[in-house]
């Protein structure tokens, strides 16, 4: 999940200040998201997705402020 | 006729005993803790959403707790036009259950901010504010590192436009400053309410600022004006 581009991000700018101070002032724009990992049990990419997408409507991102992305990996 | 309050208590919820003491010991009314995971509401008058940390503000603050059992009683009420109302993490569970608009953020110094603030009383005509009069400047403690509210432009226009705001953060004098702002919420908005004025959201603590052996009791105005609303509503029926 990430800020929406709409949103200020006190962390980010605070990182992005930290990150110059190490020498690197070529690094802009920094934003601070989340990663939540799910294993889901499901028939199918498609069905995992389907469930994937659904939690992350309901609960995990808060369309508000968060957008979010879903990559799903089979794990045999 | 005593009135009851119901305190909702939410797992890291650490408000709720402040505010049965308000309720109970400084108003003389009926108050009960409702534990989260209760079937029901019982019979009450209003419902409290405490402050605190409900789920250790785990995923994001408010996020875990709208999800409670008891949640579900809770929507079933406020939109049944029960009163309901959100003090601090309180709030923060309100918008994230959609029963007020807009979502808090980390403030924007990043840093948790406990002191006291000017609240300026913006509509004196809700059921939250009947005892003080537009303009007015309260005193109220605040405690929290995620209390920047934020919304988007269309849907802030319809909260002035329709007198939805109820505090607002300002200097001594009342006058809205962004060094009086302490969070970076957006309009120095502190508490808002829906459009039918039952639920209302704050982030300061009038809890915290009713018992005048604290030396400040400007938040029991908030506790007065509830009371006599509720009680006023319940002769007219």
């Amino acid at each position: 999940m990430t800020l929406r581009q709409s949103i200020l991000d006190p962390q980010g700018k605070a990182v992005e200040h930290a990150v110059h101070s190490l020498g690197y002032d070529r690094v802009r724009n920094v934003r601070i998201g989340k990663f939540v990992e799910l294993n889901v049990d499901a028939k199918s990419r498609e069905e995992a997705e389907k469930i994937t997408r659904e939690v992350s409507e309901k609960l995990l991102a808060n369309p508000v402020m968060e957008d979010f992305s879903i990559t799903v990996e089979e794990k045999s | 006729m005593a009135l009851k309050f119901g305190i909702v208590v939410f797992p890291g919820s650490n408000c709720d005993h402040d505010s049965h003491y308000v309720a109970e010991t400084i108003l003389g009314q009926e108050a009960r803790l409702i534990w989260h995971k209760e079937a029901s509401l019982g019979d009450v008058d209003i419902v409290i959403l405490p402050g605190g940390f409900s789920y250790g503000d785990y995923l994001r603050c408010g996020a875990l707790a709208r999800f409670s059992p008891i949640m579900k009683n809770v929507v079933r009420f406020a939109n049944n036009g029960g009163v309901v109302f959100g003090i601090c993490n309180g709030f923060q569970v309100l918008v994230e259950a959609g029963l007020l608009p807009g979502v808090l953020l980390r403030n924007d110094s990043l840093k948790f901010v406990c002191k006291y603030v000017n609240l300026r009383v913006e509509n004196a005509g809700t059921l939250f504010t009947s005892r003080c009069h537009k303009g007015e400047i309260l005193e109220i403690p605040i405690a929290h590192g995620d209390g920047n509210y934020f919304t988007d432009e269309d849907t802030l226009k319809r909260l002035e436009d329709g007198n939805q705001v109820v505090f607002r953060y300002c200097d001594q004098s009342g006058i809205l400053t962004g060094e009086s702002n302490p969070n970076g919420s957006i309009s120095n908005i502190a508490g808002i309410m829906n459009e039918q004025g039952n639920v209302m959201g704050m982030m300061p603590h009038p809890e915290r600022a009713s018992d005048p052996a604290l030396h400040h009791t400007d938040g029991r105005k908030v506790f007065d004006s509830i009371v006599e609303s509720l009680v006023h509503q319940s002769q007219l029926v």
